[in-house]
């Protein structure tokens, strides 16, 4: 398995294995209410990861005595399909998806309105169909437009990205071998109107300044991708927006 | 699943006051922002652990213990040693613990305990082989939270530290893929020391080391692990439902940095 590893993450030109520049995004695309059910849902392939989202609620709490008297209670259960890796994983939740499910929903709540819906739950289903490294992030950017699309009050949208280091080079947005052979990761997940960090993890080894330099180019990355997630929420509404104008000019 | 946290018991007065001393520069106890609680370490508190420390951090309490046995490699990682870091929330530390199977509250301190010793290369794992593909010692790294006073991610990671250190195991020579335990004691072999730092937010200043009664009031906090060349090696932002603005995080990390320095050589000092 290891016998095939490139030895180098960046050539020649300072070109990454699939040919992106240091600061480069992995494409992405980005659909809204992909699922019937759900109230909210999202589909986003970030590179080759594929995750899909799903929200239902504000629905009543159950088991009732977990709901609270002044907001909704949150849930959150990140978790990977047994098929999304190289090797099998098992589906009994790891402990790092038990990190990751808690990290995601502190990650979401900052902007969730759960204010409004006292004593009820708003549900949050992230799957991970196929894992390419940078999963947490890519499920946040799905988690976020589903919760907008079922409705759900929120003082903005959450993206996310991460950024890391190859090769001793700050570069953004850490592929599957990159992330695996690579010396630092920091997931980040951002705000961006406020600009505020929800997410921070981190783990390799940065030094201050390149620190901050992975930070400011993660946030940036995330700005990107919170253009993308507008325009995938204004691709499905934009029916509904179209008929909201005329009516507009007809009361105008 | 994940979910929300059911508020703390705190009186609102009480949150207040926590919270209106914060914003004044001053602590519930006499603190400035940026101190540290005292801490104490003693190592080899427990005998028959390879290696074991009790922290002291103000009123927090944790007793970390390690234990090395020989075991199965990873596929991935053949002819390396394997460290895993479990936490135990005992319930005898806070009326909030109860017993049962680890919280994701546990299981994120381990994880971010664990990334620490890991990413920072803590122990030379090569040298932890016994024969590669078939044998090698495995590292347990048990944290105890004995009195939950806030801020266990940093006592808990200086506790593991500090039972890592203190840690001794058989030397051995290595016949028919089988280990052969000598008499003399070795270290476990150590080439990092990585030390935690975090920090709480609290309306909109931010304070190190939050006290219990702080992380009730806080509305997140952020934990920075340097290593002995001041590099970061792993961060954690968590606790709750707020979020951090790029420049306050850029101010937190420059803080941890220097703060990681005073302590690692505090805990050094203790440990030599």
């Amino acid at each position: 398995m290891d016998n095939n590893k490139p030895v180098r993450l960046l050539d020649d030109n300072g070109l990454r294995v699939d040919g992106r520049r240091f600061d480069e995004l992995r494409p992405l695309k980005i659909e809204v209410g992909t699922l019937d059910k759900a109230d909210g849902s999202a589909y986003v392939e970030h590179g080759r990861n594929k995750i899909l989202a799903g929200v239902y609620g504000p629905r009543e709490a159950h088991p009732k005595h977990i709901a609270l008297a002044d907001r909704a209670v949150i849930r959150c259960r990140y978790h990977m399909a047994p098929f999304s890796t190289d090797e099998r994983k098992s589906p009994a939740p790891s402990r790092r998806e038990l990190e990751l499910s808690k990290v995601i929903r502190e990650a979401l709540e900052p902007a969730i309105m759960s204010e409004y819906f006292p004593r009820s739950t708003i549900d949050i289903f992230i799957e991970v169909l196929q894992a390419d490294a940078g999963t947490r992030c890519a499920g946040i950017t799905a988690a976020a437009l589903a919760l907008a699309d079922a409705g759900i009050p929120m003082r903005e949208l959450v993206a996310g990205c991460a950024a890391g280091k190859i090769d001793g080079k700050v570069v953004l947005d850490l592929s599957d071998v990159e992330d695996k052979q690579g010396e630092a990761d920091l997931p980040v997940a951002l705000m961006p109107k406020s600009n505020v960090v929800t997410l921070l993890q981190m783990d390799g080894s940065l030094t201050e300044d390149e620190f901050k330099q992975a930070l400011d180019m993660s946030t940036d990355a995330c700005r990107k991708i919170y253009e993308m997630q507008r325009e995938a929420l204004r691709q499905k509404y934009h029916v509904i927006k179209d008929e909201a104008d005329k009516e507009e000019e007809v009361t105008a | 699943m994940s979910a929300t946290h059911q508020g703390s018991p705190v009186a609102r007065l009480e949150q207040k006051t926590v919270v209106d001393l914060i914003g004044k520069g001053k602590r519930v106890d006499d603190r400035g922002p940026l101190d540290y609680r005292p801490t104490t370490i003693m190592l080899g508190v427990v005998e028959k652990a390879n290696g074991s420390a009790q922290v002291y951090l103000g009123k927090t309490k944790v007793l970390a213990g390690v234990k090395i046995q020989p075991g199965t490699p990873f596929a991935d990682t053949p002819d390396e040693g394997i460290l895993t870091v479990n936490a135990e929330f005992v319930p005898l530390a806070s009326p909030t613990f109860e017993a049962g199977p680890p919280d994701e509250n546990s299981i994120e301190l381990a994880r971010v305990v664990d990334r620490g010793i890991r990413e920072s290369k803590a122990i030379d794992l090569k040298k932890l082989c016994i024969e590669p593909g078939k044998k090698v010692f495995m590292v347990f790294v048990d944290v105890y939270i004995l009195d939950h006073d806030g801020n266990l991610i940093d006592a808990a990671a200086m506790a593991a530290l500090g039972a890592l250190v203190n840690a001794k195991m058989h030397a051995f020579r290595v016949e028919n893929g089988e280990p052969v335990y000598l008499k003399e004691m070795i270290p476990v072999p150590m080439q990092n020391y990585p030390v935690s730092i975090t920090t709480a937010k609290v309306d909109s200043v931010t304070v190190l080391d939050p006290c219990l009664e702080e992380e009730q009031v806080m509305s997140c906090r952020l934990t920075v692990t340097t290593g002995k060349d001041d590099n970061i090696c792993a961060m954690q932002k968590g606790g709750g439902l707020g979020f951090l603005s790029p420049d306050e995080i850029k101010q937190i990390v420059s803080t941890s940095i220097s703060k990681a320095k005073d302590l690692r050589a505090k805990i050094l000092s203790n440990v030599k």
